[in-house]
């Protein structure tokens, strides 16, 4: 698709009837090629990188677009970007490409494969917010995608695009080193845990400078908002959760992988896209910080944050994971639980002490071996953490837990009754489902 | 301006001294970390609460506003 400068129509694919909800927007020429697109390509793609306008100007655009963070929150864009512009001193603009959430897989697919789109947005809502450097943040060990960015750079500089400095950062991948402040403290020579807030990036981040945090996805949308103007990126999406999303779908479906959706698209709907088993029951909505549901629940709810939110769930950062029908949604959870107690910074007391015991009695409602009224306990438990951490991680973890005993409660009953259900049995011997990524070694946060 | 007691859970090393000096608001969790109350602070208990903020040896307690603008912190 080629392109040039001016009122340049959407990049907008028509829709397949059988894909109804499906847009090819981040996602334009994926089909072509799985490699990174080139400078030239992604100008092909896109349009060359636009120059006109004010940066006040592009944050009204973002503002009326209606564009929200795509890293989880939801936050609007236009309002954090207007309240960094308004800070003192000059800007940082930091763009998040950590993708910690095991289950994700989108903020990966956007850097590899359309690595200029990312940074057109870094470099665009830096000139918006008057920064004068851009941190790209990656995790270290994902060394061939930093690879990738680098050439990205490199072309860039010799193709004298930009008046930024762009720098890349390969921090260490701990679950909670993405969060934002982590990202912030580690930028100023500190471990990659989060601090303790107020301030926050947007009033005070890197340097002391007011700090935009932006999540790479949101980044790329904000440079076809730039190029292609709000009112296009409002005929995708619904009026309140406007423009397209990266989900990335798992589990018991065959065609497993990213797809970029609507928001709002019926959860049914992208499950059947990427060839949901029939006979699932369960679908894991947002990631580890998401929620389980009964899928006859959810089908039919869209994919943006005010239609599930009735449901108890979020998008999150567009997980969908299909839980396969055989496999015990109670010792996934437990395992997971376990894994995220883990991944605290061990910091604040709640999150250190009261997580891994909150894991704890979640396994031992899973495996059947109690020791006590260990439900009662739990319940105890995961009322009495949420929103005593320096950052949301244990708030993230408790939603989770507290999601499958509703989700999975007839299984629950099996379970508390000391008779591990059948499933548990059989996914013993299974090779588990949730990803959990491989440990570390050491305890790196520098 | 009305206040609401807030804890910085990084600096916070459970030591339970304020939950001594002000138990109408602030109770510990079995571990033995404190669990304020989010309330603003009622009149009569706000010199106790001062107190608590100055007893406290990691300098992890505070007065925060009580109908603090969380607009944009709120992400
Ligand atoms: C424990 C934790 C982990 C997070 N991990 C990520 C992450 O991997 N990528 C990301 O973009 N945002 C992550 N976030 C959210 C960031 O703190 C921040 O809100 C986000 O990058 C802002 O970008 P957005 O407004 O474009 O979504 C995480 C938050 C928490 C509390
Ligand atoms: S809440 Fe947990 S993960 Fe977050 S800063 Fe505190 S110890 Fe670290
Ligand atoms: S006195 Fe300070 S350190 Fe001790 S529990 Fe209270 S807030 Fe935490």
């Amino acid at each position: 698709m080629t392109r040039s400068g001016g009122p340049a129509a959407p990049p907008t694919a028509p829709h397949r009837p059988d894909q109804l909800g499906a847009a090819t927007r981040l996602t334009t020429g994926w089909q072509e090629s799985s490699r990174a697109a080139s400078l030239l390509r992604h100008t092909e793609r896109y349009g060359p990188l636009p120059r006109r306008g004010s940066g006040r100007a592009l944050i009204d655009a973002v503002g009326q677009a209606g564009l929200t963070g795509r890293g989880g929150a939801a936050f609007p864009t236009g309002t954090k970007l207007r309240s960094v512009a308004s800070g003192r001193g000059t800007a940082v603009v930091v763009a998040n490409g950590m993708e910690s959430e095991p289950a994700s897989e989108k903020d990966k697919a956007l850097l590899a494969r359309a690595p200029h789109l990312v940074l057109d947005g870094a470099v665009l809502a830096a000139g918006a917010v008057r920064a004068d450097e851009v941190h790209l943040c990656l995790p270290r060990n994902r060394e061939w995608l930093i690879a990738v960015i680098q050439d990205a750079v490199a072309e860039r500089q010799r193709a004298g695009l930009d008046r930024v400095r762009i720098e890349i950062h390969d921090l260490p991948h701990h679950y909670v080193s993405s969060e934002e402040s982590a990202l912030v403290h580690w930028l100023n020579g500190g471990e990659a845990k989060p601090t303790a807030t107020p301030p926050r990036p947007f009033e005070r981040g890197v340097g002391q400078r007011p700090t935009l945090v932006d999540n790479v996805e949101t980044l790329a949308n904000i440079a076809l908002i730039a190029r292609f103007g709000p009112a296009w990126f409002r005929r995708a999406g619904l009026p309140d959760a406007p423009g397209t999303m990266l989900s990335t779908v798992s589990g018991a479906v065959t065609d497993p992988g990213v797809y970029e959706v609507e928001v709002g698209t019926p959860v049914g709907q992208v499950l059947a896209m990427s060839g949901a088993r029939p006979d699932v029951d369960h679908v894991l909505i947002g990631g580890y910080f998401g929620s389980w549901h009964q899928i006859d629940q959810v089908a039919s709810l869209p994919l943006a944050p005010a239609g599930l939110r009735a449901a108890g769930a979020s998008p999150g950062a567009g997980v969908l994971l299909a839980l396969p029908p055989d496999t015990c949604g109670l010792a996934e959870t437990a395992r997971v639980l376990t894994w995220l107690a883990g991944q605290g910074a061990g910091q604040c007391g709640p999150c250190a002490f009261g997580l891994p015991a909150i894991a704890d009695d979640f396994t031992q409602i899973a495996t059947g071996r109690l020791t006590g009224p260990a439900l009662e306990r739990l319940e105890r438990r995961l009322g009495t953490v949420t929103g005593r951490g320096a950052c949301r991680h244990p708030d993230g973890a408790v939603r989770f837990a507290r999601s499958a005993l509703t989700a999975f409660a007839a299984d629950l009953k099996a379970h508390v009754s000391r008779r591990t259900c059948l499933a548990v049995r059989r996914s013993e011997a299974r090779r588990p489902v949730l990803p959990i990524p491989r440990p570390l070694g050491m305890e790196v946060w520098q | 301006m009305k206040h609401r007691l807030a804890v910085n859970p990084i600096a916070c090393t459970g030591h339970g001294l304020c939950a001594e000096m002000l138990p109408e608001l602030i109770r510990l969790d079995e571990w033995g970390f404190p669990i304020v109350s989010d309330r603003a602070i009622p009149h009569d208990l706000s010199p106790l609460a001062r107190r608590a903020v100055r007893i406290c040896p990691e300098l992890a307690l505070r007065l925060d506003p009580a109908a603090a603008d969380r607009k944009v912190a709120a992400q």
